[in-house]
């Protein structure tokens, strides 16, 4: 089971979770299984064609897959999902 | 003829003393506080991030500081944006914060840019300047004053927020990546809330933007290790930061090893967001007004008024015949109401119970109409009593 870190921006689509512990082996499986526990989750993360947004980053630990093996990146159990959204607040 | 000015190479003895606690320093020192007293910093946004930055940058002894702000202060600033005061609301932002950074560091030049950054003015504000902080709300801004950024090779200390969470990083430095490549596209409009309507906590953006602040002092100085290449990732519920590897994309149209993007473009097109239409004259059908509503009220009429917000909002006010389905819940809870019911719903400003509204009719519902303005307007036209948040 690897560990997700929800961001909150999207919190409120997994049950207010911060984090959830789900199952496997490569990031697009750990992702997918997380869109099936979740559902309001997948439109955030994934576009209609399935794709993860481009305005939604994955770490593995501290690496993004795009720079890895991207959905096909192996996890292990030991390893820490972060999700990172693009967000813009700052000024009024 | 003129002349440009020679940088100073002294400091008064006024400022020695001020700056006693950094001359002190080896890492800051004579020297480095000539550094700071001959740099140049633009920060953009006058409001959460830039409040904090404007106080400690002035502080710090920065030669010159550009603001950008065309925005007036009001109420619901003050639980975050600490350079202003209560006796500043309705004054403009830039005189407020100037005000308040000249009285604490009289001898740093302030510069006003009461504009709005576009892409007709972004390269020439800008190009006036040795690092530019952004502090804005938005992501048309965001992208745009990246772009201006690598375009003049301008070191781009970055830092958002929302709720309880930021994030900052130093984009456009000399071979480091920049906001594009951590994230190619804007989110469509609508998919990610503002501050406004997501809330944040006050606290938040004074860590978010000491973070900035301590980043363009190092970069003034050249001491330490910059932040680039790592986007740092603040929870302040956890009280925990991150540290994630950002890397420049080679491929990345403004910054890569083969770049496309070579001017500015039109980030609101960039961004999705429709461009302003003019106001339609002619009611929308679709829509009540708040003052129509109270007299239905008070005759009598058999209707449902839909609080679509949350319930938290429901909590600081509410009208008193109304029945809550936050937006969120509703496509769940269809079967709560009747079909053939007339339904006014409303919200706090008339966006969600617009969607709302929308939804409610794409589900067989005959008589749904939009209170226009929200809970807003109806404090403002009907009942003053019901407070404004």
């Amino acid at each position: 089971m690897a560990k997700v870190l929800i961001p909150t921006a999207l919190r409120q689509f997994a049950a207010q979770k911060d984090s959830v512990e789900v199952s496997g082996s490569t990031a697009g499986e750990v992702l997918n299984a997380l869109a099936t526990q979740f559902p309001d989750l997948r439109k955030n993360l994934f576009n209609d064609e399935g794709k993860l947004r481009s305005f939604v980053n994955v770490y593995v630990n501290d690496e993004d897959i795009r720079y890895l093996k991207k959905n096909e990146t192996p996890v292990a159990g030991t390893d820490t999902l972060s999700i990172v959204p693009s967000i813009a607040g700052g000024w009024k | 003829m003129t002349t440009l000015a020679a940088p100073p190479t002294t400091l008064s003895n006024e400022e020695i003393l001020r700056y006693s606690r950094h001359l002190i320093m080896p890492e800051v020192g004579m020297e480095g506080q000539l550094k700071l007293k001959n740099a140049s910093v633009l920060l953009v946004g006058a409001g959460g991030l830039g409040a904090p930055l404007g106080l400690y940058l002035a502080a710090a002894g920065i030669g010159r500081i550009g603001m950008v702000d065309f925005d007036v202060v009001d109420f619901t600033n003050l639980q975050r944006q600490v350079i202003h005061g209560t006796k500043d609301v309705g004054r403009k932002k830039l005189d407020s914060a100037f005000d308040k950074m000249a009285d604490i560091n009289p001898n740093v030049k302030l510069e006003k840019h009461e504009v709005a950054l576009t892409s007709e003015n972004a390269l020439d504000i800008i190009r006036n300047y040795d690092f530019v902080v952004d502090g804005t709300d938005n992501f048309p801004t965001r992208y745009l004053i990246n772009d201006a950024c690598v375009l003049l090779k301008k070191p781009n200390v970055y830092g958002s927020i929302f709720r309880f969470e930021g994030q900052c990083t130093v984009f456009a430095y000399p071979g480091g990546p920049c906001y594009r490549c951590l994230y190619p596209e804007p989110p469509p409009p609508g998919l990610v809330p503002s501050c406004a309507e997501g809330g944040v906590l006050g606290i938040l953006p004074g860590i978010i933007g000491l973070m900035q602040a301590t980043e363009t002092v190092k970069l003034i100085l050249g001491t330490g290790e910059p932040l680039v290449g790592r986007l740092v990732l603040y929870d302040a519920l956890a009280m925990r930061f991150r540290e994630l590897k950002l890397r420049r994309n080679t491929e990345c149209p403004v910054c890569g090893d083969h770049p496309t993007l070579h001017e500015l473009i039109d980030y609101q097109e960039f961004c999705g967001v429709p461009h302003q239409e003019p106001v339609q004259p002619t009611a929308n059908l679709g829509e009540i007004e708040p003052t129509e509503v109270k007299q239905k009220i008070d005759r009598g009429d058999k209707f449902i008024l839909l609080d679509v917000r949350e319930p938290h909002e429901f909590q600081i006010c509410r009208i008193p015949t109304s029945t809550l389905i936050p937006l969120g819940d509703l496509p769940k809870r269809l079967n709560e109401l009747d079909k053939n019911a007339e339904i006014v719903a409303h919200c706090k400003s008339g966006v969600r119970s617009g969607k709302a509204t929308n939804l409610l009719r794409e589900n067989g519902f005959k008589n749904v109409r939009n209170m226009k303005g929200g809970i807003l307007a109806w404090s403002d036209k009907v009942d003053p009593s019901v407070p404004k948040y």
